[in-house]
């Protein structure tokens, strides 16, 4: 039986494992997002606090995926088994792309016109409101879109720990030494994330001033 | 005479490194209202420097420079600077919002109805003869200089302060906008009887538009003329710029 095959006959299981994937990823992209854009916004005026956040974010992203959800497991309240310790791990991933992008954004604006601003009596919270950030919009969007093909990738994994997604297929095919098993999951992961790529790219272009 | 709107009291400023010879020193100066004060010199003159001491954007290592009769120190910085209008090389429109939305953000921001906004925005921008509506949406990066600069007076002027200060506001266009920016400007001025100091390094401009040149050398006011006085100077700081220019006193400017 061949990938193509497979994925027919298992349509409805393909699709509904396709939505769970879609669905951790949408949960953590906004978790992310939610608290990597606000943490930038605050560390941008403070430079310990920045140095302390973006390390923290790097050091996230170097411990191995599968090893992460292993040390979540044991860990009361956000551990366990399930969806939920899967969405605290994605959220740590995304966290560093879109954090360092909104701080590059926001430090990145020609100081000419930050001047102008507070020349023109604009307050420091006026200039990173107005000013600044929509000016790191498109930086920061950057840092969304990089963030959600990663996590697209990782959350693959999740179903290591019971949190369902494509990568259920994948494991299972693992387990089965069937290629046609693992690419019903490797597939529609990898349709998503150029999906997910191509349209927040647009966004970002949208988004970019001159 | 009546109080100056703007005074420099021996005005010192040093970046914090001691060693450096200091970037202005024993400035002062007293601006009337009404006056066009042209800042003039060389490169690294310190010019810009005494233009920003105005509105706070950098503060004196001694000495005092007063606004209205009243310390930059002791202003509330954003009041002081609301009331100063602020043109710099048209780098400094904000490239994310429109015409419209560049022009009326500092009375936006000091909450005026909108009715006033509007019509206010009207009048400034056919002061600086550009068409409200036609430019009303349009980004700054769709315009050409000539017109960004335009619309960097319209910004200075929306929220009608009574002092504008303009930092080389015409240098970055070439010398065909550069002179028809300059008349209007000249024409508008005369009408609008602001206090305005400008920095400038071309002494054409300064004599053109000023009602006093103030010549700055390394830091230090080295001359103070009315235009038909300065051609006449004999202070070799003062004939550099004025040969340079092929410009003298029988040949007026």
């Amino acid at each position: 039986m061949n990938a193509w095959q497979f994925m027919t006959s298992h349509r409805v299981e393909v699709l509904a494992a396709t939505r769970e994937h879609l669905i951790l990823v949408l949960i953590s992209m906004a978790f992310a997002t939610a608290i990597g854009v606000p943490l930038g916004l605050i560390i941008v005026g403070r430079p310990r606090l920045r140095a302390a956040a973006l390390a923290l974010a790097s050091i996230f992203q170097t411990i191995p995926s599968l090893a992460l959800f292993g040390f979540l497991i044991p860990l009361p309240f956000i551990g366990g088994i399930g969806a939920h310790t899967a969405i605290v791990a994605l959220v740590l991933y995304a966290l560093l792309p879109i954090l360092r992008n909104t701080y590059v954004g926001l430090t990145s604006v020609d100081p000419a016109i930050l001047e102008a601003a507070e020349g023109m009596g604009m307050t420091e919270q006026q200039i990173l409101f107005r000013v600044r950030l929509p000016l790191a919009s498109s930086f920061i969007m950057a840092g969304i879109r990089t963030a959600a093909v990663i996590t697209i990738g990782i959350a693959t994994i999740a179903a290591a720990i019971g949190a369902g997604g494509l990568g259920t297929f994948i494991f299972r095919g693992v387990a089965m030494v069937s290629d046609a098993v693992i690419l019903a999951g490797a597939i529609p992961a990898a349709i998503l994330a150029l999906l997910a790529d191509f349209l927040l790219g647009l966004l970002e272009r949208r988004l970019r001033v001159s | 005479m009546s109080h100056p709107i703007i005074e420099f009291r021996q005005v010192e400023y040093q970046i914090s490194t001691i060693s450096a010879p200091p970037i202005l020193s024993g400035v002062s100066l007293q601006v009337h209202r009404g006056e066009t004060i042209a800042l003039l010199g060389r490169s690294g003159s310190g010019k810009t420097t005494l233009l920003k001491l105005i509105n706070g954007l950098r503060r004196v290592t001694s000495g005092s420079v007063l606004v209205q009769q009243r310390d930059v120190r002791e202003w509330d910085i954003i009041r002081l600077r609301r009331g100063i209008g602020y043109v710099i090389q048209e780098i400094g429109l904000f490239p994310h919002l429109t015409v419209r939305e560049n022009v009326c953000l500092v009375p936006h921001l000091e909450n005026w109805s909108p009715e006033r906004i509007s019509s206010r925005y009207v009048e400034v921008l056919q002061a600086v003869g550009l068409s409200p509506s036609v430019y009303s949406h349009r980004y700054p990066r769709e315009l050409s200089g000539g017109q960004r600069q335009r619309v960097g007076v319209a910004r200075a002027l929306a929220a009608d302060p009574e002092i504008l200060l303009m930092d080389e506001p015409f240098g970055a266009l070439d010398p065909v906008t550069r002179a028809e920016i300059q008349r209007e400007f000249l024409a508008l001025n005369r009408k609008m009887s602001k206090t305005v100091v400008f920095v400038t390094h071309d002494v054409r401009e300064a004599l053109l538009l000023g009602t006093r040149i103030v010549l700055l050398d390394s830091g230090r006011v080295i001359a103070e003329a009315a235009p038909l006085e300065f051609v006449k100077l004999a202070h070799p700081a003062a004939r550099e710029f004025l040969d340079a220019a092929e410009l003298t006193a029988g040949a007026g400017a």
